[in-house]
């Protein structure tokens, strides 16, 4: 039945080879197995991104200003509306922890499966059901929701556009995040391998831990703060109201008591992926291991209580905006802790020079310049000025996209082998960074400059002013979509035709390099007993011949 | 073939309460977290409309809360007796103690429909044009009011949904004295839509 049996009789039946009772298509989306579901999570949200793209794509193009007569300025607002939630909601939330989390936490971890494989296959459900549903949103009633991904009250209460029904979707998804978080936890504190202790277990999970408490304490927030929106536009309840009584400020409060934490659900595992990627490159231990496990919690905690600045100019006291200032400048210090333990770990080390450590480096210089544009927003006079500018689109991008986005391709190129059995072409690779680093720089560089010079964000116009600026960002997502396409089309080929991979093809250490490629149906034969830290190098320290 | 049928055969194996009890305690934090969001509003709310507040919750009808409180207190000793019960291996008492939950369960949300019903006939509901003559303060208070034992009344609807999957669990021996522990994480939920309810009482109920 399968290509392994046929040409490979050596390999163990994989995953990949085995559905189970049911054949096909319904082998996979019936499958409970851990890796089949974070390859589900893979595919939904990778092409969300695709659709996700091709409407940013579509935005640079606008701001030409030579397509004004097919895209009106409504259909602008749709666009960014659409392109937030489709990236927020649906590919950056659920990226890293539901795919690679999914796969490789109960390997790295030594275990068999989740905790609760059967709500992990249904938290895949809730989050393909909360993304059908917005896409309905797009189609239907009053057309796709034009308030932007935040959703603001009062202007989402008044718009005639769809915005119930993708608030709804919202919701739904909001679930599958929650369930996922739920399952993590309990699979890390139940399900370690004997001897793994807290401090012998890999930093991924260690990220895994902290961004799923986030999506436990945080999601609820979000999840009942739709639930008013849409009781709002439906009987009128008048919390949000300001002719009923109500406060709209209350709207923001709650939106970004979640959705501050929430960016942490997204950079978090990133930074653990990057954590796993150095060390195998650079062949010697991470540098502070307890200092980056530590970090990650701190800034699981400290993260949770900044949300308000995203609102200096919404209107608080004085002391509010203070505080909340003083509260971000704290939430960089444990970032700025994990980037420099991960240039120590490089320093000194035998650096093995690979694609995947190409993209984690990336993921550090462009992750730094979006902490640093980040904290520069913390200081008050500076975030007046920048407000609801360019700068922040470019410093958001700099961190979704070049910090999670470029650790999500550094993790894939990670762990591709491992998951598919398949080697893609290295050169490729390689060759896909240049447009894909040149034309990123561009556009989002661009538009840190274009913010200070006072381009607001979500406009469909700009003065000639800002011609220079927009003409260089939108040629520059041409060269980002090419190298996309190129670093996209050489994993769908390797998929396909690439050359069987080897089971440990980085030298990696940690438990998943210890079992085949792809995995077998069970992870493995016996769970391995674990004696030493997860970054142990040398074979003599690892009681090893 | 014959390596993953074993292997789905481990899978089965796999048991692990003290896990599947962990999960349910993150789900019900996930539960307490989302009415903190309304009792969040409720307190900036009140400490915004005092007086308002006041006035408009004069206007409930204590005794219907009161009752209703008593009403689910009662069932989570019933639904307590049930947990214990199966865990002494009676099987009877367990289907009665669950049972009764959701019978008492039932009472709560009649009541609840009286008292809607009879607030709706007041003309005190969103968007009603008595309600639109009020002071602002107690529009909103009105607004909370329906939303919050609303979110509950429908968490009391999961919660008897839940319990009766339970109870035809018990009957086919899928729960039993062996192996409770998803009686008993139908337990915590329910206790856990009980307390949000005793919080509910003093907000709107005892508000004057």
């Amino acid at each position: 039945m399968t290509e392994a049996q046929n040409n490979l009789p050596e390999r163990p039946l994989s995953y990949l080879d085995d559905s189970g009772p049911r054949r096909g298509i319904l082998g996979w989306i019936t499958s409970v197995d851990h890796k089949r579901v974070g390859v589900l999570y893979l595919y939904a949200s990778l092409g969300f991104f695709a659709v996700g793209v091709a409407i940013g794509f579509v935005m640079r193009l606008v701001q030409l200003n030579m397509f004004h007569h097919l895209v009106t300025a409504q259909t602008y607002n749709a666009l960014f509306t659409v392109h937030g939630v489709l990236m927020i909601f649906l590919f950056v939330i659920p990226g890293l922890p539901p795919v690679f989390g999914n796969f490789m936490l109960p390997l790295m971890i030594g275990a068999r499966d989740v905790a609760f494989p059967r709500l992990n296959l249904a938290s895949w459900y809730f989050f393909m059901g909360g993304a059908i549903i917005v896409v309905i949103a797009l189609f239907t009633g009053g057309g796709p929701p034009d308030t932007g991904w935040t959703f603001y009250v009062p202007f989402s209460l008044k718009t005639g556009t769809n915005v119930t029904l993708a608030v709804f979707g919202a919701f739904i998804l909001g679930f599958s995040s929650m369930l996922t978080g739920i399952n993590f936890i309990t699979t890390i504190h139940r399900m370690r391998a004997p001897g793994m202790g807290w401090f012998r277990m890999p930093l991924f999970p260690w990220a895994l831990y902290a961004t799923s408490w986030i999506q436990v304490l945080a999601t609820p927030i979000l999840a009942i703060t739709l639930v008013l929106v849409m009781l709002e536009r439906l009987v009128g309840i008048g919390i949000f109201d300001p002719a009923k009584g109500g406060d709209p400020l209350l709207y923001q409060h709650l939106f970004w008591t979640y959705s501050h934490p929430a960016v942490y659900i997204m950079i978090l595992p990133a930074m653990g992926a990057i954590t796993e990627i150095l060390p195998t490159f650079a062949k010697r231990t991470i540098f502070g291991y307890k200092a980056i496990a530590m970090s990650s919690i701190a800034i699981a905690g400290v993260g949770s209580l900044v949300w308000a600045h995203h609102m200096f100019t919404s209107g608080m006291s004085q002391f509010a905006i203070m505080l909340f200032s003083l509260l971000t400048m704290v939430v960089a210090v444990p970032s700025a802790i994990k980037v420099f333990n991960w240039v120590s770990t490089l320093y000194k080390g035998s650096i093995e020079f690979e694609p995947p450590l190409l993209y984690a480096l990336t993921f550090i210089f462009l992750f730094s310049i979006g902490g640093l544009t980040g904290v520069m927003q913390g200081a008050l006079a500076i975030n007046i000025h920048v407000h609801d500018t360019y700068f922040i689109v470019g410093h958001f991008h700099y961190v979704m996209f070049g910090g999670t986005g470029f650790a999500f391709f550094a993790a894939l190129l990670y762990w591709f082998p491992k998951m598919f059995g398949r080697m893609y072409s290295k050169r490729t690779a390689y060759v896909a960074w240049v447009p894909m680093f040149i034309g990123f720089n561009m556009l989002y560089f661009t538009m840190l400059v274009l913010g200070l010079q006072g381009m607001p964000r979500r406009y469909y116009n700009h003065l000639p002013m800002y011609n220079t600026g927009h003409e260089i960002a939108t040629v520059g997502s041409w060269f980002l979509v090419l190298g996309l396409i190129i670093f996209f089309a050489n994993l769908v080929v390797a998929r396909f035709r690439g050359a069987q991979a080897p089971a440990n093809p980085w030298g990696g250490v940690t438990l998943e390099w210890s079992i085949a490629s792809p995995p077998p149906l069970e992870n493995f034969e016996e769970i391995p007993i674990v004696t030493h830290g997860p970054y142990v190098f040398e074979p003599e320290a690892r009681h090893e011949p | 073939m014959n390596h993953s049928v074993q292997a789905h055969e481990h899978e089965l194996e796999h048991r692990d309460d003290f896990g599947a009890k962990l999960g349910m305690w993150l789900f019900l934090l996930t539960e307490i977290l989302l009415f903190s969001g309304l009792f969040l509003s409720y307190s900036y709310m009140r400490a915004r409309y005092p007086a308002e507040f006041h006035h408009a919750g004069s206007e409930m009808n204590a005794v219907l809360g009161v009752t209703n409180t008593l009403v689910l207190l009662t069932s989570s000793l019933t639904m307590a007796l049930a947990i214990v019960a199966i865990q002494r291996g009676e099987r009877k008492r367990a289907m009665a103690g669950v049972v009764a939950t959701i019978v008492l369960g039932v009472v709560f949300l009649v009541n609840k429909a009286f008292e809607w019903h009879a607030e709706i006939h007041h003309g005190n509901y969103p968007g009603s044009a008595h309600l639109a003559t009020l002071p602002p303060g107690e529009q909103v208070f009105f607004g909370l009011y329906y939303t919050m034992t609303g979110l509950h009344g429908l968490h009391v609807l999961v919660g008897i949904s839940v319990l009766t999957v339970m109870a035809v669990m018990i009957k086919r021996g899928r729960i039993n004295p062996d192996r409770f522990v998803t009686l008993e994480n139908g337990g915590l939920y329910w206790h856990v839509v009980d307390v949000v309810w005793i919080f509910l009482l003093p907000l709107f109920y005892l508000a004057a």
